[in-house]
């Protein structure tokens, strides 16, 4: 449905997309990912033909978005960052002069302004003004108003930036909705959120195409080494931290043992495990050494730490320190 | 053509959803009334003076009333147009929605007509306005239409061309206020440049005022359609749409 190739977008200094290309197929939800000015936004204004490209190629639904913009323009329905509304504009008035604009005929205009009020739950401020709504309406009649000419395909912008957690959760529902029916490219630097919502993932970070897989395949790949967190107690109450580490150590398949907190008694290690781990094994060694086994867990690696692994360390600073905030 | 309509229609609806329609026909009917009663009052002494010295000198409505009262008005326009285009694509730029037209299938200079006309029809409601003090004219005098309608067509084109530049300036800023004085300063100018004929008359004096909307508006007060100045007018017109539409496209080249 979407193909890119070699896209590239230069500013008088920087670049902010480099030769990016991947595809996407029909019917799919792709999330795409990246630490904020990773060149997200400009993929997607180019895609929407809203940003001509510097060099390369990019098709939505078989038409180049340099050659054939209308035609791409037709099939695309596109949610910026900022909701694109008319503040002294009513609900339903607004939607309508959106369908119009995108070329709905006058009397479909009015049954799919019925319709995507309904689908994104906006019916109940139809006759309001736009400027007078929250966040989360915006956020929805923006959405209502991408989908208003059923278009292929589906651009959003970070669609659940600066909503509150039940409006999010509201605003991915509604996105999974509506994959059957559009094909969807959604951006975002929440990480949970691509898991919960996308089949498919690319990355990119300073411009460049990181990686491009399913999720699965992702969260696989970057589990190649598991590590387990294990809470280890000593019976009498005290317990001495080297001697367990060298026991941990000896276990066989154990790569790495850390210490990671004994907070309010409780000493927890990190144990990063190789092929042959048999957590059996650990769990024996901690008893037949005579301390309590209190806890045995894997640490499943969240898309979270694969994007930190994929877009390195200035990436992981600056997620700490959004962590922090 | 569709889409003109439906970009001309939402400007339109805008301007009467915020104060500032009301507010400029209100102002626009107010001042132009004022001049009008100046110059009936003028008028109607000169008349009586006339009789009172028992000489008839010959009194003509469309000499003395409705030729300087278009000169005025062509004036007073100057200070109304930033006025009206100033916020027509600093706006959209401002709140986002540059980015819904931009990627809706439509053209770029069906979206700057639609605006254009927006602002044309506008200002033509403006001049509707004024219209009605010319209706007492028709009423109690025997004054010449042909003038009156010449020296009205004159005021759109000439209005045409200054809402084409205010559009143009328009898409430079994000900023209201900023392209309202800007468009302001050019409106002024190209009505004062006509003031260097006053006392040079070397080439450079003659391109200046040439250039000065004002020296063209001349013909059309008197009543006479000249194909030279209509021509400046829409010369300017489409220079002004021509300049909004690369604008906009350099818009997205840059942005």
């Amino acid at each position: 449905m979407i193909t890119v190739k070699d896209l590239t977008k230069k500013y008088a200094r920087t670049i902010a997309v480099d030769h990016v290309s991947f595809e996407v197929q029909k019917g799919q939800i792709v999330g795409f990912l990246g630490p904020n000015g990773a060149g997200k936004t400009t993929t997607m204004r180019m895609l929407t033909c809203f940003l001509p490209p510097t060099s390369g190629s990019a098709t939505v639904a078989g038409f180049d978005v340099l050659e054939q913009p209308l035609e791409v323009k037709k099939r695309i329905g596109y949610l910026p960052e900022t909701p694109p509304l008319y503040p002294e504009m009513e609900t339903a008035e607004y939607l309508k002069f959106v369908g119009r604009l995108k070329g709905l005929s006058g009397s479909d205009v009015n049954k799919r302004v019925d319709y995507v009020c309904e689908r994104c739950a906006v019916a109940d401020v139809k006759t309001k003004l736009l400027g007078k709504l929250s966040k989360g309406y915006r956020q929805r009649v923006g959405l209502a108003q991408a989908i208003i000419h059923n278009p292929d395909v589906l651009i959003l912008d970070e669609p659940t930036a600066g909503l509150d957690p039940k409006q999010i959760n509201e605003t991915r529902e509604l996105i999974r909705g509506l994959a059957g029916d559009h094909t969807i490219i959604l951006s975002t630097h929440i990480l949970p959120e691509v898991e919960q919502t996308c089949q498919q993932v690319i990355i990119i970070n300073k411009g460049k195409l990181v990686a491009t897989d399913s999720v699965q395949n992702l969260q696989a790949r970057a589990r190649g080494a598991e590590s387990v967190l294990v809470e280890i107690a000593g019976r009498n109450g005290s317990l001495d931290l080297s001697v367990v580490q060298k026991k941990l150590e000896q276990i066989r398949g154990i790569s790495r043992v850390q210490y990671k907190t004994s907070h309010a008694n409780r000493n927890v290690f990190e144990i990063e495990s190789q092929k042959g781990f048999v957590r059996g094994d650990l769990a024996r060694a901690v008893v037949e050494a005579g301390w309590d086994l209190n806890e045995l867990r894997p640490a499943a690696m969240s898309l979270e730490e694969i994007f930190l692994q994929l877009t390195g360390e200035e990436a992981a600073q600056e997620v700490a320190a959004k962590g922090a905030n | 053509m569709r889409n003109i309509w439906i970009i001309w229609r939402k400007e339109w609806r805008s301007y009467f959803v915020s104060p500032i329609a009301y507010l400029l026909l209100t102002m626009f009917a107010l001042i132009f009334g004022f001049f009008f009663w100046n110059a009936l009052g003028y008028f109607v002494l000169m008349g009586m003076e006339s009789q009172m010295r028992g000489q008839m000198f010959p009194m003509n409505l469309n000499e003395e009333v409705i030729r300087p009262l278009l000169s005025n008005a062509s004036v007073i326009g100057l200070f109304f147009i930033p006025m009206i285009t100033m916020r027509l694509f600093a706006e959209e730029k401002r709140t986002g929605t540059i980015e819904l037209l931009a990627t809706s299938p439509v053209r770029d200079l069906e979206i700057i007509i639609g605006k254009w006309l927006a602002a044309m029809t506008l200002y033509a409601t403006m001049l509707l306005f004024t219209a009605l003090n010319f209706a007492f004219l028709f009423k109690y005098g025997n004054p010449d239409w042909k003038p009156l309608a010449i020296g009205y067509l004159g005021l759109l084109l000439q209005a045409g061309g200054l809402l084409a530049i205010g559009t143009f300036i328009s898409t430079l800023t994000r900023n209201q206020i900023i392209a309202g004085a800007a468009t302001f300063g050019v409106c002024l100018l190209l009505w004062v440049l006509e003031w260097v004929s006053g006392y040079e008359t070397a080439t450079w004096a003659k391109v200046l005022s040439y250039m000065s909307v004002i020296t063209h508006f001349e013909s059309f007060s008197k009543g006479v359609l000249d194909t030279k100045d209509a021509i400046f007018y829409l010369t300017v017109i489409f220079v002004g749409l021509f300049f909004t539409s690369r604008s906009m496209e350099s818009l997205r080249w840059r942005s």
